[in-house]
């Protein structure tokens, strides 16, 4: 393992450079595929019925006329999707995931799905759902937190007990589970406080709003084996729940991931692809089902509501003593919320004495909640740095001075446990301290917000391929689906340790047949987990490459080194010869021993957790209560930015994203329990004309797991942008704003003392 | 019901199809003539990620009918290149990393150089609001803005 020292402030020749991405030219001329863009011959067109009531007994389905209908070929229920023998080893979640893909008995959601046709035409596949009759008895429902933790509530899971209580309960309530973490003595803690913060803070649910809907093509043939093509953040992921929810051997199914249309964790679960591939079981032809974007708003993941009880101590010296919080997250009609890392992300970017976090997993009448960059942590850093903003203007210190002299370092033991290692928070507040923006002064009805934001980073089971071709080049293969440049990345790193040209390493994302398994592309784990993949399989080639050289040379295999791109005599010892490059050692492959390939499968660790600090400016428009983002800076540790265009693409994108939560979007639910706002023009993401220019810095404290020093960069970004945003408005209008989205109405209740 | 025969032209060939009278032209691009480059993020016209240029007009394909396009000019992002030689929006996309997962893009491209063709010299505000019918969820749009700016700087030249 790499130390900092070695790594901190070394050239690289490509690490760190700009080039084109691999895959930029088919994403500017319409060529990339994406989930949709697939046809086949003879395929059919799959369209789902969905539920219309939030919380439904489903009495019966009769699917008769449907299947009458000419060009009608499957007509598919919950009955035809069964696990088979393995049942009851679904594994995880997986339970939930088949009762979310085709509703058992009861819907639990306005837009649960209950049944699903495939039809020659997509038009025909529209009118054989109206001839679906399904008999409901409606039952009461509830889709707020509150509402449903509320003595009275109706329970929607009559067989759930709430989990890790003592004692256990005696009655079932829509409370899943209790967690706490924490450590030392928080009552102690706040009796040495000169000034307490204390207040509820409530986050509406936000979508992840990728451009892209749910696709995908699923065809599966006689003999049992079957392909799916389709836009995921992890093909092995769903080649796993689609074996296990129809029944099939892993090696039977071979799944291709699509170019991908965004994802921010909404790909990280299967919705449409085991319903397809039943289908295609059914009738023996392929299968495409594509999402409608209300279909994605209505049943796809959105991130949990949540509402989080603070309260947080400090003295006159600034030094906070003590942090409590209190999380309910709502995961919508299924256990399994986010709550857990919610709650441990709450109080991360601290260094406290006394501390104690509790959760709660809510199940409500609404979607299964998915992943959505850093889930749960910008909900829970909202109300802490919220609290924070006002603890030090009361105490009378800079925010960033209060931050500093709190924040977590290395050797800090985190609330939820392990001591940090070397981690960069403090250099990006110091950075913010210096920044041009945060010494620019304020406009009329202006307020500025600072926030900070941790995330854990995850690393997993990873593997990669690289061989190298006769001519010299040499191809990568990942099993991380590319949502964001990672291929170029992946080059990156190839070319700079086989010291080959950039151009000549292309990259390309292996279906599950061509690669042993590898984890999704989730928890900012790309360019940490298969980075090192690919540098460790690079490694793994020049190794054989030295092992040519040695044998073209006729001198033992450890008497040759690898610099440069070239096979070298390790010393004087080693014998007199010209060195070798790639190129030459690749030409002779056949010669010597065969083709020249190198591999790696493992299970990467050591991941860099990732601090961010950001500022916000708002103006508030006090007659409408519209807000505007006027100026607004990200800086993070990115440990090392292998692309800095892409890492800074990270930072603007997390930061607009919250922007966009922050202000305006939210899940609007009526009174029945149904999805109001369904749509692009309802649900109010940021437009081009909303934002301004996102100011970025990169803070580079290397991760020493890593062989670049690499930290995952993707999903911290929009963990400060609620509390940034929350305590810039809150000083622009002199009231302490609580409720995700601050949108016009919320702003204009505050500033009206409402 | 019987579908409708469509004469049109797309990056100027001479095309011709049936489509169903309730069909988009969206559909018809993709589904009839196998130009997949148009996407559909939303079919209401809300996101852009369909943009073409019917008649020089910017138009979201998802809200204009297959048939009504008997007759008429479509540009797609599919002819935005001239053979190999990239549009100098494509190229400033590139090298500005403009694009995270590329959805968005063909919109982006086919709404900016309709811009560009109006007005070649678009201050930042203008841009942003022409550039406000076209969704991205991955940049924050800073990276967009910049390539086209970039993009016009050029052209003038």
């Amino acid at each position: 393992m790499n130390k900092i020292d070695d790594i901190s402030g070394t050239e690289y020749k490509y690490v760190g450079s700009r080039p084109v991405r691999p895959d930029g030219l088919d994403k500017v001329t319409g060529k990339a595929q994406f989930g949709a863009d697939l046809y086949a011959p003879g395929m059919l067109f799959a369209k789902i019925l969905r539920s219309p009531h939030a919380h439904a007994r489903i009495l019966s389905i009769d699917t008769g006329k449907a299947e009458a209908l000419d060009g009608v070929k499957a007509v598919l229920t919950s009955t035809d999707l069964q696990p088979g023998e393995g049942a009851d080893d679904l594994e995880d979640d997986m339970d939930h995931v088949l009762e979310n893909v085709m509703a058992r008995g009861k819907a639990l959601y306005d837009g649960h799905a209950v049944a699903a046709v495939a039809a020659t035409s997509a038009s025909i596949a529209r009118k054989a759902l109206k001839l679906i009759d399904v008999e409901y008895e409606v039952l009461p429902h509830v889709t707020d937190i509150e509402k449903a933790i509320a003595p009275d509530a109706p329970v929607i899971r009559e067989d759930m007990y709430t989990q890790d209580m003592d004692p256990k309960p005696d009655k079932p309530s829509n409370i899943a589970r209790r967690m706490e973490i924490g450590h030392g003595d928080i009552e102690a803690g706040f009796e040495k406080a000169d000034f307490i913060f204390e207040r509820r803070f409530r986050t509406e649910a936000a979508h992840q709003g990728y451009i892209e809907p749910h696709a995908c093509l699923a065809d599966y043939r006689s003999d049992g084996h079957a392909e799916i093509w389709c836009c995921t953040q992890g093909h092995f992921m769903v080649r796993s729940a689609c074996a296990a929810l129809l029944g099939m051997e892993l090696s039977k199914l071979r799944v291709t991931a699509s170019e991908i249309g965004g994802g921010f964790g909404g790909k990280t679960t299967v919705f449409i692809e085991p319903v397809a591939l039943a289908l295609s079981r059914k009738c023996g032809r392929p299968v495409k089902l594509v999402m409608d974007r209300d279909e994605v708003f209505r049943a796809s993941g959105p991130t949990p509501s949540s509402v989080v009880d603070v309260k947080i101590g400090a003295n006159k010296d600034g030094v906070i003593t003590a942090g409590f919080a209190e999380l309910w997250f709502q995961g919508g009609a299924f256990p399994g919320s986010v709550i857990d890392l919610g709650t441990m992300c709450a109080f991360a970017c601290y260094d406290l004495e006394n501390v104690k976090a509790i959760g709660w997993d809510v199940v409500v009448n609404r979607p299964k909640s998915a992943a959505y960059r850093a889930p749960g942590a910008p909900m829970a850093a909202f109300a802490v740095e919220s609290g924070l903003d006002d603890l030090a203007e009361r105490i009378g210190i800079d925010p960033v001075d209060f931050r500093l002299k709190n924040a977590a370092e290395e050797g800090s033991t985190a609330a939820f446990g392990p001591k940090f290692r070397r981690i960069g928070l403090k250099e990006t507040l110091e950075a913010a301290k210096a920044s041009d923006h945060y010494n620019s002064p304020l406009g009329p009805n202006q307020g500025r917000g600072i926030a900070c934001g941790f995330w854990f980073n995850f690393g997993g089971t990873t593997s990669a391929s690289i061989k190298i071709e006769l001519d010299g080049t040499a191809m990568v293969t990942v099993g991380t689906p590319d949502i964001g440049g990672s291929r170029a990345s992946m080059c990156l790193m190839a070319a700079e340790t086989l010291g080959i040209p950039y151009e000549n390493v292309r990259c390309v994302i292996a279906d599950t047949s061509l690669l042993p398994y590898s984890a999704t592309t989730e928890g900012s784990r790309t360019t940490h987990s298969s980075g090192m993949a690919t540098v460790y399989a690079s490694e793994n080639a020049i190794k054989v490459m030295c092992g040519r050289a040695a044998k073209i040379w006729g001198i033992p295999e450890d008497a040759v080194d690898w610099k440069d791109g070239h096979a070298r005599p390790s010393g004087a010892n080693a014998g007199e010869f010209e060195p070798m490059s790639l190129a030459d050692i690749a030409k002779k492959a056949h010669e010597t021993g065969g083709a020249i390939a190198g591999h790696c499968e493992f299970e990467a660790g050591k991941v860099g957790q990732s601090f961010g600090t950001h500022i916000a400016d708002a103006e508030i428009d006090p007659e409408t209560g519209f807000t505007k983002i006027v100026r607004y800076t990200v800086i993070q540790d990115a440990g090392r930015a292998i692309h800095p265009s892409y890492v800074e693409g990270q930072y603007q994108g997390g930061a607009v994203q919250g922007i966009g939560w922050a202000l305006n979007e939210e899940y609007i639910y009526g009174e029945d329990g149904r999805l109001q706002n369904a749509g692009f023009l309802d649900y109010r993401m940021p437009v081009c004309s909303d934002v301004p220019m996102i100011e970025t810095e990169i803070v580079e404290v290397p991760n020493a797991g890593h062989p670049f020093g690499v930290r995952g960069v993707g999903e911290t970004p929009i963990v400060p942008p609620l509390g940034a945003i929350g305590n810039a408005l809150s000083h622009a209008i002199g009231t302490r704003m609580d409720t995700i989205p601050m949108s016009p109405p919320r702003v204009l209740e505050a500033v009206s003392g409402g | 019901m019987s579908k409708i025969h469509v004469n049109a032209t797309v990056n100027g060939d001479a095309v011709e199809y049936l489509c169903e009278p309730d069909e988009s032209l969206l559909d018809s691009l993709r589904d009839r003539l196998g130009l997949t480059g148009s996407k559909e993020g939303c079919g209401t016209g809300d996101c852009g990620a369909c943009s073409v240029v019917l008649d020089g007009r910017l138009v979201c394909s998802c809200l204009v009918l297959g048939a009504e396009a008997d007759g008429r000019a479509i540009e797609t992002i599919e002819g935005l290149a001239d053979g190999d030689e990239l549009h100098p929006l494509q190229q400033k996309f590139l090298e500005h990393a403009a694009l995270q997962c590329g959805i968005c893009t063909p919109g982006f491209l086919v709404a900016a150089k309709a811009l560009l063709d109006k007005n070649p010299d678009p201050d930042e505000t203008e841009i942003r609001y022409w550039l406000a019918g076209n969704l991205c969820r991955c940049t924050g749009y800073d990276k967009i803005v910049r390539a086209v700016m970039d993009t016009a700087e050029e052209m003038r030249r």
